[in-house]
């Protein structure tokens, strides 16, 4: 499948690193003891899962392998790619597929926001929306510079104002632009916030409402996350959904070595699905994201096959 | 800073503290969720493990289970392990004798280096330093623009050379620094992957061109276990020589801040926390082990009182408040003061315990606002000489400030229970306004403050310190 081939570029790292944590499990021999299940746990916490998100797995593989009388390790670790798939919150629509919305980018500084609206810019154009970028980052130095340069880039339009004035001004002024102009998507940038700083999360806040008050179109706030986050990760989403009401996430930065599992808590905790994930700087490099795909991916293929651990790239 | 984390420990902790006599399943007990605890909070695995085996080794020891205070000792040996952990000294930003210095900042993407860099020009600029900031980041849109942004706005010189060929725009830099005065150059590098080889051989090549003094990585602190990963590779590629942890305003647990000099053997040099310039401070590790700990950082706020009391405190109002004859104009002072240290939040969390009060929420910030409104509803002789305050003044200051009489009679209660307060802190009442006089040994006596319940003969030192950084 040309797909899974794609984005095992960018998760191929972690499924080896993950492969190695597993098989030295293995190693031990595929008895179903304590040993084995702490072991798993922690395997699964190495990859940012989370620790509850990883007792929840644990403890679900552990429950199914006594009701089925599971014979060894090789066989409940076949189930672990299904366990974690259906951990993750599926989606009901594709916000990017609806016919007519406007996308607020949010998250903390750094995530990449700006670059995952390029990108989504670009991916949109080719499949001839009409899409207009707001960039509604007035606070960073060089945001606005920065965006107008990837709209450059996916050959977009962009609506700007100066830096330090008004981000809602901003929306507003994008939304009015694209209802005159008939664009069907717009996506607006906003400027990266610590989820703890009460002042710039009212500030979003209002800016949010702002949209959603003026936009006849669906408005939807997509959370971007590092893939190198840690559990604070989860704190970040939960103070962002509570004050946006999240529609789904977004999570960039595969292409490393982090295996990004702290989506997995996030989805599942939040109720929130993955929309994109990013593995790397070009303007192609945004996936689509499958949980059945990502859980191959993060686990690897090696469980099935013991006599082969982890050898071939892609198991399909 | 670090409060999930250390919430959980002094949780831990406190459990222990309960008990007469320690067995080793209680040991065992609390290791296992110190473990879970520092998993939680992004400590790297492995290092989770090494710390706990060594710490439940030493506390296994008979001496530590058959001492009279068990847990005590405990928690004595977590707080080493945890020191050791963080790196034992400091450590400090050494420029070398060459002129122009040279530092160049690495780190993955999004980590917060170009924001670190003008942080750290600024702080350099501070210390009368001319520092030259080098736009070496030609892959992000508009990274170089954000740096000549940041160096404008700190009046810093930024070299952005032709834009294309990072290693020659760092080498030029350093030319610019020679021709232009300049005695450190701080270089600003793109962001990278640790696994993309292309970027890592063009980080090592920038190295070999400039030769910097110091290499330091920038690190997230909201970073996962991945971090260690990433160390590990700019350790092998470039050698860099300490690390500033960054976005440290937000409540992660930092767990990665704990395991990169255990992995790496290097150390933590700076923490960032904020956006504005001046939010790049020095790393403590044995402040931070006890911040985490829940024993108060006393020594950072005592320094920062004592900074912000060299601008502020005229000598005369020092003197008054150590011979605690605090007027309400004082008090309006303090308040102010309390808010340049980050306001009161900061303040009690940096107490011993604080957090637990914070956690609870037994602190009020707006309550001093409401106090700085009745004050300023008062005349000028009210607030010099609080006790001629009477019932119609009260009354008409009451109206004047919009509360009730209450109100005013409660502030005057809080007003005499500071004054009161200051007097206990005192080293002795009748406190000779002169500048010299060694007093460490004076104050025996402990009283103990609402507020600060268990604090160690340790930490009530450091209060006289902090007073006497108060009366220069």
């Amino acid at each position: 499948m040309g797909f899974f081939n794609r984005i095992s570029e960018g998760l191929s790292r972690s499924r080896e690193k993950f492969s190695e944590q597993i098989n030295v499990l293995l190693d031990r021999g595929p008895d179903l003891d304590e040993d084995f299940w702490d072991g798993l746990e922690e395997a699964l916490i190495l990859s940012d899962v989370g620790a509850l998100a990883a007792s929840d797995i644990v403890e679900k593989l552990r429950d199914s392998a006594k009701r089925k009388a599971l014979p060894d390790a090789y066989s409940v670790l076949d189930m672990l790619y299904d366990h974690i798939a259906d951990t993750f919150t599926p989606a009901d629509e594709d916000v990017f597929d609806l016919e007519e919305a406007v996308v607020l980018f949010v998250g903390v500084n750094g995530s990449g926001k700006t670059t995952t609206v390029g990108k989504i810019a670009f991916d949109a154009t080719q499949k001839g929306r009409r899409v207009l970028l707001g960039s509604a980052d007035t606070f960073r130095a060089a945001a606005i510079e920065q965006l107008e340069i990837w709209a450059k880039r996916a050959e977009v339009e962009i609506v700007t104002r100066q830096r330090g004035s008004d981000p809602a001004s901003v929306c507003f002024e994008t939304i009015e632009r694209a209802e005159a102009s008939g664009a069907d998507m717009v996506l607006i940038d906003t400027a990266g916030r610590l989820h703890t700083s009460e002042d710039l999360m009212r500030e979003l806040e209002k800016v949010v409402n702002v949209v959603r008050k003026r936009s006849k179109a669906d408005v939807k706030t997509v959370l971007v996350i590092d893939a190198t986050t840690g559990q604070n990760g989860l704190q970040q989403a939960r103070q962002f959904n509570q004050a946006l009401d999240l529609d789904g996430l977004i999570v960039t930065k595969l292409d490393g070595t982090a295996k990004g599992g702290i989506a997995l808590a996030i989805s599942h905790e939040l109720g929130l699905p993955l929309y994109r994930i990013g593995v790397g700087e070009g303007i192609e490099d945004l996936r689509h994201f499958d949980p059945h795909e990502f859980a191959q991916a993060l686990v690897g293929d090696f469980a099935a096959k013991p006599t082969s651990p982890s050898t071939s790239p892609s198991n399909s | 800073m670090l409060e999930n984390l250390s919430q959980r420990l002094q949780g831990i902790l406190s459990g222990l503290r309960g008990k007469g006599r320690l067995t080793e399943e209680d040991i065992d007990q609390a290791m296992r969720e110190i473990r879970r605890a520092l998993l939680e909070a992004d400590v790297n695995f492995k290092v989770v493990k090494g710390f706990v085996e060594n710490t439940k080794e030493r506390c296994m020891s008979a001496e530590v289970l058959e001492s009279l205070t068990p847990a005590q000792n405990v928690i004595k040996i977590v707080l080493d392990e945890l020191t050791e952990l963080l790196g034992r000294s400091d450590s400090k930003l050494v420029l070398g004798s060459r002129v122009p210095n040279v530092i160049m900042l690495v780190g993955l993407q999004g980590s917060g280096k170009t924001t670190a860099a003008a942080k750290l020009a600024y702080r350099l600029k501070e210390e009368n330093h001319t520092p030259l900031l080098v736009a070496c980041d030609v892959y992000r849109p508009a990274a170089i623009e954000q740096l000549q942004t940041l160096g404008d706005e700190i009046g810093v010189r930024v070299y952005r050379g032709d834009g294309k060929d990072p290693v020659a725009i760092a080498r030029e830099g350093v030319q610019d620094a020679i021709d232009n005065l300049r005695d450190v150059v701080i270089v600003d590098t793109a962001g990278r992957l640790h696994v993309d080889e292309d970027m890592m051989d063009e980080a090592a090549n920038i190295k070999r061109a400039v030769k910097p003094d110091q290499i330091l990585m920038v690190v997230d602190a909201m970073t996962g276990q991945d971090v260690v990963n990433a160390a590990s590779a700019f350790a092998e590629r470039v050698d860099f020589d300490g690390v500033i942890m960054s976005k440290m305003d937000g409540d992660a647990r930092g767990g990665g801040a704990l395991s990169i000099k255990q992995v790496t053997g290097k150390p933590i040099k700076f923490i960032s926390s904020g956006e504005k310039p001046d939010s790049l401070e020095a790393f403590h590790p044995d402040r931070m082990a006890k911040r985490i700990l829940g024993m108060g950082d006393v020594v950072s706020l005592i320094e920062s009182a004592a900074k912000i009391q060299e601008e502020e405190i005229e000598a005369e109002q020092a003197e008054r408040m150590l011979s605690a004859q605090l007027t309400l104009d004082d008090f309006v002072d303090m308040n102010k003061q309390i808010r340049k240290m980050g306001g009161v939040t900061k303040l009690v969390s940096a107490l011993p315990g604080g957090d637990k009060a914070l956690g609870s929420g037994q602190v009020n910030e707006d309550i001093f606002d409401r106090m700085v409104v009745i004050i300023n509803s008062m005349t000028k002789k009210e607030r010099q000489r609080p006790d001629i305050l009477n019932g119609s003044r009260r009354v008409r200051i009451a109206k004047g400030a919009g509360v009730e009489v209450t109100d005013v009679n409660q502030l005057i209660k809080k007003f005499n229970e500071t004054k009161k307060m200051l007097k206990q802190f005192m080293p002795e009442q009748d406190f000779a306004p002169a500048k010299k006089g060694k007093k460490g040994k004076k104050n025996k006596r402990r009283r103990s403050m609402p507020a600060l319940n268990g604090m160690s003969v340790a930490d009530m030192k450091k209060m006289q310190d902090m007073i006497k950084n108060m009366e220069m």
